[in-house]
């Protein structure tokens, strides 16, 4: 054997920190090679897309706007993710708070402003919280593998939108186009600074979420849950209740994304209303280590990625899909930088020199 | 004695980081020897055979078997010159049979010849009197079974010398002796054996030699018949210390704990527990003595309402607890402090810190939605302090600390929480002899409190110097409870194999 894997037990969080980050440079190195076969100069590329997304006015709201469902979602699936319960189904957690908060619009838009966002808020989170709700329930009462059953729920939640689009919500002034009514203004989500009010609650929910986490007794049970429900039954803990009212808050969460996506970004109900959020934030959040201030961080990076990459496409004429093959590839050399964290290769002939010189 | 040297290691060291687990150690091991290797948790002996089995590579120093310098760099290099480790952990697939398991991944022949192969298991079971159906599933065996079968393992892969990592701390006292039979036929056959332990009469028992090892260093070799544990006790442990528990005398004898017909049934619906009925005094240790998997666990699983009741009444200070969720239980104000047999997996937090550990029983007494950590981290400092828990600071992970220091942290907050039933599982499993004692006294002084403790064991040694009366389980009845003044270690080992001795002297009668 020329190598030996040897368990690290000296990095400290700042080694950590360099390691992800020397992996993210990776990542941008390799697909450098990419770019270059596709015919461009990967720095121009690079360049551009950094200009796509901070190099106007208009670029720096749309990377911000594109941040918020991110942060949001992903603070949504921390909770879940931090009592292993692998919680898939923020897509369509997403859709049903858009749902919600919709049925509303559509329905009641001659309620004043204020309070009709206050309903839709409220009811993209319980509604998105019950559709998180019910593999929930499954899996406390019968033991039912959560993956599986929140995926296939995002299927489900995706059909039902699009059955609205397509049939009983279909906007009949639309000359026949399947598309549903745009919400009143008083549906739609005031600007602040420019951006939709969303970022605001973004960065409220940061608060939030980290003070739930670390200083509340619900946010202890849930990471003791997390790492042995045997240890939470022993302490006297409900482990089934706090498992059931958690998902709750999780859904919930990813609900009121719907909410705000539908109202502010798309004016309306619409099968793109998720935008794959709901999978980008997965990803987002397990980078992030289920931290909440974290997740603002790269989710931030993320929305730059897919904010200049759709920059690049009119720019250079390449597709944006190379801005995800570059996403693809940062995870995976971050999720493989996980391995070196823990640990360490050793080449065998550098033993062999330390007998040589008497050992240490 | 066949003066000549098989094993011979020279001046190894061996460094994790900034660890020195190893400082030039050296140590002889001759032709039909057992050398017992004494140490406490953490002086390097479990290294030292890693090293011996390839597992490890050394910093520096060399190995020479039969006089030739060898160099190990994967464990399948030490197996080719004879060298098998028994971990204490197994390593057995479960649904294949003992003969199965003892040709997985062996090179050689793509089919079984069967036929063979049981003829030379049986050759190899008969020459060092293993007892072992090679046909049998590793699952449908004990412990002691399983034991065997890694035995029969590495000698069939031609093994002369065996190291066995503490390999009697899982077993029955029965077990234990057949394991020794089987040592001493190794030695006759001009095997070495190495056996890494830190229980003192085992080493006297069975050893030929010993070598004690201190925080990495060899402190000396010593002939059996040259020494006395107390002698290899101050070697280890680098101090005079005292080898009798006290048994701490109360006056108090009123029951704080009834169980009446206590049956519960696993989850097979067999009876785990089978009509137990006892009664546990205030300043009383109540010792529970028991191959392992005769109801301990689920008896200490159902007083602190962790395992559902079938039948029978619990009753702690007059009231039935039965039914009962833990979070009832610690509501009504019932102190009882339960350590899981599974220390890291049920009783602790591994990934959290002390604090958050400390926490974890008493959280749900502060007012409010909010967690308040500051009262805590004083009651951390102060453990520290008291108990002489090892750790880099109370924000470590309680993983990484040493099995005597996660224990220490776990008793320790039991304590803290000051009840007046402590239920106790194995609390000394895995620990050095400091730390088991630092733990009877700990138990002894919560008894001198007036506190009531139920203390599952595994060393009948312990078990009668420290405990006032000893309840036997056997396949989850109960088969008597014994004064630990009178009894002896050869009638608890009858009663733990089923026999009842209720007409013998010093049973009392089941209550």
């Amino acid at each position: 054997m020329l190598f030996r894997i040897i368990k690290r037990t000296d990095l400290t969080g700042t080694q950590a920190v360099m390691f992800r980050t020397a992996a993210v440079f990776l990542a941008l190195l390799t697909s450098s090679v990419f770019i270059i076969i596709l015919g461009n100069n990967p720095f121009e590329v690079y360049a551009s897309m950094l200009e796509g997304s901070f190099g106007s006015v208009y670029g720096i709201k749309e990377t911000i706007i594109k941040t918020i469902p991110l942060v949001i979602t992903s603070l949504g699936i921390a909770v879940a993710f931090k009592m292993k319960f692998w919680n898939i189904g923020a897509e369509g957690q997403i859709f049903m708070g858009a749902f919600a908060a919709s049925y509303f619009a559509l329905n009641h838009a001659d309620i004043p402003r204020p309070a009709l966002l206050v309903i839709m808020a409220a009811a993209g989170f319980l509604v998105g919280g019950l559709w998180a709700l019910i593999p929930a329930i499954f899996k406390a009462q019968f033991g039912t593998n959560e993956t599986l059953f929140t995926l296939m729920m995002n299927y489900i939640a995706l059909k039902w939108v699009t059955y609205l689009q397509y049939g009983p919500w279909k906007d009949p002034g639309a000359n026949g186009f399947p598309k549903i009514a745009n919400f009143h203004d008083n549906a739609i989500l005031p600007k602040v600074f420019g951006v939709h009010i969303g970022w605001i609650i973004a960065i409220v929910l940061i608060v939030i979420m980290y003070v739930f986490i670390h200083h509340t007794k619900r946010g202890f049970e849930i990471s003791v849950i997390g790492e042995s429900e045997n240890t939470a039954r022993y302490a006297g803990m409900n482990v089934k209740k706090i498992i059931i009212t958690s998902i709750l808050i999780s859904g919930g969460i990813c609900g009121l994304t719907g909410m705000i996506q539908a109202s502010a970004v798309n004016n309306t109900l619409a099968v793109e209303v998720t935008g794959g959020v709901g999978y980008m934030a997965i990803i987002t959040t397990w980078l992030a280590q289920l931290s909440a201030p974290v997740i603002l961080l790269v989710s931030f990076l993320f929305a730059v990625l897919v904010q200049g990459g759709a920059y690049i496409q009119t720019a250079f004429q390449i597709p944006q899909s190379v801005a995800s093959i570059i996403q693809g590839m940062i995870l995976f050399f971050v999720l493989g930088s996980e391995f070196f964290i823990q640990y360490k290769l050793i080449l065998n002939k550098s033993i062999l020199k330390k007998e040589a010189k008497g050992g240490i | 004695m066949n003066k000549q040297a098989f094993i011979q290691i020279k001046d190894i060291t061996k460094t994790f980081g900034s660890v020195v687990a190893n400082k030039d150690i050296s140590l002889t091991v001759y032709k039909g020897e057992i050398h017992a290797l004494l140490g406490e948790n953490g002086s390097g002996k479990s290294t030292l055979m890693n090293v011996l089995s390839g597992i490890y590579s050394p910093d520096s120093g060399s190995i020479f078997i039969d006089g030739k310098e060898v160099r190990f760099s994967s464990p399948k290099d030490s197996i080719e010159l004879g060298i098998g480790m028994i971990h204490q952990h197994f390593k057995l697939v479960d649904v294949f049979t003992a003969k199965e398991n003892i040709i997985a991944g062996q090179s050689g022949s793509f089919f079984v010849g069967s036929k063979k192969l049981s003829k030379q298991i049986k050759q190899i079971s008969e020459k060092f009197g293993l007892d072992i159906d090679p046909d049998k599933k590793i699952y449908n065996m004990s412990v002691g079974e399983k034991q065997t079968v890694e035995i029969l393992k590495v000698l069939y892969r031609g093994a002369n010398i065996l190291i066995l990592d503490e390999p009697t701390a899982v077993l029955t006292p029965l077990e234990v002796e057949k394991l020794f039979k089987i040592m001493k036929n190794m030695k006759e056959a001009g095997c070495a054996v190495i056996i890494i332990t830190h229980k003192m009469h085992e080493v006297m028992e069975i050893s030929d030699r010993i070598t004690v090892l201190r925080k990495g260093e060899t402190i000396g070799t010593v002939d059996k018949k040259d020494t006395t544990p107390k002698q290899l006790t101050e070697m280890m442990v680098g101090r005079h210390i005292d080898l009798s528990i006290k048994r701490v005398e109360t006056t108090g004898k009123e029951p704080i704990l009834k169980v009446q017909n206590l049956t519960v049934l696993d989850e097979e619906k067999v009876k785990a527990l089978n009509d137990v009925s006892f009664e546990l005094s205030k300043g009383e240790i109540l010792g529970v003595a028991g191959v392992a998997g005769s109801g301990q666990k689920e008896l200490c699983e159902a007083i602190a309402g962790l395992y559902p009741v079938a039948d029978g009444n619990i009753l702690y200070e007059g009231e039935d607890i039965v039914g009962k969720n833990p979070r009832e239980i610690i509501k009504k104000g019932i102190s009882m402090s339960f350590i899981p047999e599974d220390r890291l997996g049920m009783g602790l937090v591994a990934s959290m810190d002390m604090v958050d550990n400390l926490i974890l029983k008493d959280y749900q007494n502060q007012k409010g939605l909010l967690i308040d950590r500051a009262p805590v981290k004083q009651k951390a400092e102060m453990l520290i302090k008291k108990l002489d828990i090892r750790t880099p600071g109370i924000h470590h992970p309680v993983k990484q600390l040493s099995g005597g220091n996660i224990q220490k942290v776990l008793l320790g907050r039991e304590i803290e929480s000051n009840p007046h039933l402590l239920i106790t599982a194995y609390p000394v499993r895995g620990l050095d002899i400091g730390a088991s004692y630092t733990i009877y006294d700990l138990l002894n002084e919560q008894k001198a409190k007036d506190v009531a403790i139920l203390y599952i064991g595994e060393d009948l040694d312990v078990l009668l110097e420290l405990c006032d009366r000893i309840m036997v389980l056997c396949d989850g009845k109960l088969i008597g409870i014994v004064d630990a003044k009178t009894a002896t270690k050869e009638q608890l080992g009858l009663m733990m194999a089923g026999e009842e001795m209720e007409q013998e002297k010093g049973v009392e009668s089941v209550v």
